[in-house]
């Protein structure tokens, strides 16, 4: 018999704590679509992208309504698009415009995929894929764009961080009528994963199966509630356990919905991404959780302490409750989508560097990072570059999705939906220039020699 | 299978009359009811085995989340499975 105060709970972290499902993300390999011929491959595309993932938003509704959670977004990856350019040739453009057209008809709210992995060196078709991101994001609507410019194996690709730092402020200059939009569905990683189901960054890697259903959690409100409950006696190991078994539930519920869609689809269950991803929603944001442990305002001193045991119990708590954890699994800190974190920084409380080093011990990177319109694209090539070497020496995903205001009046873009609204951050003025300009390779690091 | 109703509003009479009026009509079955008033708030949970498929479930939440907003109330209908995967280990 369930207990009276667990049904009561439940129903409060749904209704009072904005606790919901993030995301259902079907990915699908693209690899059989290759062809020589780009259009036959667009068709291919389409065709099989529809097929498969026709009846994945009503299957989410349906679970939504029965199971009382809400689902906030339906989403497909795809295997990088770059390896079908590099059979095909030709605009790829029309590579993402056969994505956007696919995942429109099928109703999901992003598609990822449009990507490139080029840590150790770039191809002709990855390169040619690059080349055409700014073009294709501000043709196109939900489609998300990542390239992968570093790993702790390969060590990181100065010339892909050169160029990655021109690609973003030519996205961002493309659609400066949309609030710089393009910029905002790409990112830059280093270790990405295979099997991230969270946007922008998702794509489904060469080592997945045909089809997968990967599910991402969300929960801040419900960890903030529970160690705001907790009061301000207790001990940070206390708190750490108070939170560990916040996550466990939150898990519990991800794995629950990941494998009735799973039944339902007649899809394989993938993984569950144990991610604490915050929505602009009052109260949904991991700012105001360390500022409940007894931080004044996120991003002072004792901020990366904080984060560091939120992330770590965050995963303890969750990897028992469910059966395969993978994707990212952590605390993210994406500035425009946290409410506590655009009010810390309109605080003067958080800065980029500070942010810097928090992403070293959480998940992901410097993310909707709104900087001024007029930084040099080698000055963001330097920012992807320091966090792309956080990644690479601590074997972990790092990542930089930051916006160049180009174009702008205001001292805020608003992005509107899930994405939110971002404050212009400073950034250093000092120039990395002749180092970006060095191109090359930064080796790889005593850590990858593990054999 | 089961599902758990829960009520939340401002209590008066009538509420519970309401409730099972409409648990009858659609044919589910109450199994156990528990019922309190919080300080003006009337909460109730009421456990339910409902014999419908999946589309007449669905119709089932909706036409009780209709009735509730009528009346003033919040009234969630949910699959019990919830509750045992994140209460139970």
């Amino acid at each position: 018999m369930i207990n009276q105060n667990n049904i009561i709970e439940t129903i409060k972290m749904i209704e009072e704590q904005s606790l919901d499902i993030r995301t259902i993300t079907m990915g699908i390999s693209l690899l059989d679509c290759a062809d020589s011929d780009i259009d036959k491959s667009c068709e291919k595309i389409y065709e099989k992208i529809t097929r498969y993932a026709k009846d994945l938003v009503k299957v989410g509704n349906d679970i939504s309504k029965e199971y009382g959670i809400p689902i906030i977004n339906k989403r497909i990856s795809v295997t990088p698009i770059s390896l079908l350019q590099s059979v095909s040739g030709g605009d790829c453009v029309k590579y993402a415009i056969a994505l956007d057209k696919a995942a429109k008809t099928v109703g999901v709210d992003f598609i990822g995929g449009y990507s490139a992995l080029v840590q150790k060196g770039i191809t002709k078709g990855e390169q040619e894929l690059i080349d055409s991101i700014p073009k294709a994001l501000s043709v196109t609507d939900i489609v998300c764009s990542s390239v992968n410019i570093g790993s702790t194996k390969a060590g990181i690709n100065m010339e892909a961080v050169k160029k990655m730092g021109e690609v973003i402020v030519e996205s961002a200059f493309k659609t400066k009528d949309k609030a710089c939009i393009g910029a905002a569905k790409l990112v830059v990683f280093c270790n990405a994963v295979e099997d991230n189901p969270f946007m922008a960054g998702a794509f489904h890697g060469i080592s997945e199966p045909e089809v997968v259903i990967n599910v991402g959690v969300s929960g801040p409100g419900v960890v903030r509630s529970a160690v705001k409950e907790a009061g301000k006696d207790k001990s940070m190991n206390e708190i750490a356990e108070i939170i560990k078994k916040t996550a466990f539930k939150i898990t519990r519920m991800g794995q629950l919905v990941g494998s009735i869609a799973s039944e339902r689809l007649n899809v394989p269950f993938g993984i569950v991404d144990l991610s604490l991803a915050p929505t602009p929603a009052v109260g949904d944001s991991v700012a105001y959780i360390l500022e409940e442990m007894g931080l004044e305002k996120c991003g002072g001193p004792g901020t990366t302490a904080a984060l560091a045991m939120l992330n770590d119990a965050v995963k303890k708590g969750g990897v028992m409750a469910s059966s395969s954890v993978g994707g990212l699994s952590g605390a993210f800190i994406p500035v425009s989508e946290d409410a506590g974190m655009i009010e810390a920084v309109k605080a003067g409380a958080l800065n980029l560097e500070k942010l810097e080093a928090m992403t070293a011990v959480c998940s992901v990177g410097l993310d909707m990072i709104v900087v001024p319109g007029d930084t040099s694209s080698t000055t963001i090539s330097g920012i992807i570059a320091d966090e792309a070497a956080i990644g690479m020496v601590n074997s972990k995903t790092t990542a930089v999705r930051i916006i160049p205001a180009i174009g702008q009046n205001s001292d805020t873009l608003e992005f509107g939906g899930l994405l939110g609204s971002g404050p212009i951050m400073n950034v250093s003025k000092f120039s990395c220039d002749d180092m970006i300009n060095r191109g090359g390779r930064i080796p790889a690091p005593m850590q990858s020699l593990k054999n | 299978m089961k599902a758990i109703i829960s009520v939340v509003g401002k209590d008066r009479p009538g509420i519970m009359a309401m409730v099972s009026t409409e648990c009858s009509k659609n044919d589910v079955n109450i199994v156990d009811v528990s019922q309190t008033v919080l300080q003006g708030m009337f909460t109730m949970i009421m456990i339910c085995e409902i014999n419908k498929n999946k589309e007449g479930f669905k119709d089932f939440v909706t036409h009780m989340e209709d009735e509730g907003l009528k009346e003033g109330l919040s009234i969630h209908v949910m699959h019990e499975d919830i509750f045992n995967a994140m209460h139970k280990i």
